[in-house]
């Protein structure tokens, strides 16, 4: 009788742990990150020396439109600009935020996605800065 | 003996490392390529106003011509998304697929090519408008994206278009609706 209760025991703790595994959903996944956020914001910024974030934001655009990305959702007040490109059968999506930064500097942050995998390789984030720099004619300087 | 052991070992770590590799994400995809400025050609414009809303409202009229639905947009920044589902089979294709099909069943088989031709596609289209940089011209830079999905449902093509004609055939739309506007009609 016993033995009978203690098997019952176990077979009711084993079935709870299978349930209640199952019930632990995949979405923490979602938030998860290979990089420390500091790193990653660090890859991710650069400042710039202006303050015109109309001009800054028409660069961007088109520094996208030549890498080929066709632009999704754009706002000037948010200073926000997605947009996404083909990478054989990929898609690349990238989100470019501008924000001011104190008096005298613009803030540019992207965030890119290959497939269902997020861009953390600063080289990558890198190539970006540089087109960029090129159209505006100014410097990307590191944030830290 | 320890050596081979060693060995071994080093031969799992760099088996590691290339499948690893496969898996990872392309480098480069954020650098400008050669062929950006034949591109650039093929997409942009210019137009001799100042009237950067004027143009934009053209365009949205336009798209509006080609069938399209406005998606989102943002006048301040000049800009309109939009996009179309549209038919994608091809009779070409289709005759192929279904000329396989059929040595398949004289074959004895059972040929599905039919089910991979495809059936529908989406296309996108973004359109930015800025000043030119001595501020007298408005620049227009449109571009297309499609997706076609095959007989299955499922996604078979996604690509830039670059096609010139259409770049063509949306810009002689646009410069007459520049037009017609102009003239109120």
């Amino acid at each position: 009788m016993k033995k009978l209760t203690r098997c019952l025991g176990i077979s009711v703790i084993l079935f709870s742990i299978v349930v209640l595994s199952g019930c632990a959903t995949t979405a923490g996944k979602a938030f998860e990150t290979n990089e420390s956020q500091v790193k990653l914001r660090s890859m991710q910024t650069r400042a710039f020396d202006t303050t015109d974030k109309q001009k800054m934001m028409q660069t961007v655009i088109s520094t996208m439109q030549d890498l080929e990305f066709v632009i999704d959702k754009a706002d000037l007040i948010l200073g926000s600009v997605s947009g996404s490109k083909f990478l054989g059968q990929a898609v690349v999506t990238m989100t470019v935020t501008v924000r001011p930064r104190g008096e005298k500097q613009l803030l540019v942050r992207i965030n890119a996605q290959y497939g269902i995998q997020s861009v953390e390789d600063p080289e990558t984030y890198q190539d970006f800065f540089t087109a960029l720099e090129k159209a505006l004619f100014l410097t990307a300087q590191q944030v830290d | 003996m320890k050596k081979k052991h060693r060995f071994s070992k080093l031969l799992v770590f760099f088996l590691c490392l290339g499948i690893i590799g496969c898996a990872s994400i392309p480098k480069g995809f954020l650098k400008p390529n050669e062929t950006s400025l034949e591109t650039r050609q093929l997409q942009i414009r210019q137009y001799e106003t100042n009237n950067e809303e004027q143009i934009l409202a053209s365009v949205a009229g336009v798209l509006q011509d080609l069938g399209f639905n406005l998606d989102n947009s943002e006048t301040k920044l000049g800009f309109v998304a939009a996009s179309k589902k549209a038919d994608a089979t091809s009779g070409g294709q289709m005759a192929g697929a279904f000329f396989l099909d059929m040595l398949a069943a004289v074959g004895g088989g059972h040929g599905n090519a039919m089910a991979n031709c495809d059936q529908n596609q989406v296309v996108k289209a973004s359109v930015i408008t800025k000043p030119s940089l001595d501020g007298k011209n408005t620049v227009v830079r449109v571009t297309f994206q499609r997706i076609v999905w095959n007989m299955s449902n499922q996604i078979s093509k996604v690509e830039t278009v670059k096609d010139p004609e259409i770049y063509q055939k949306f810009y002689d739309s646009l410069s007459k609706a520049i037009f017609l506007e102009a003239q109120k009609i």
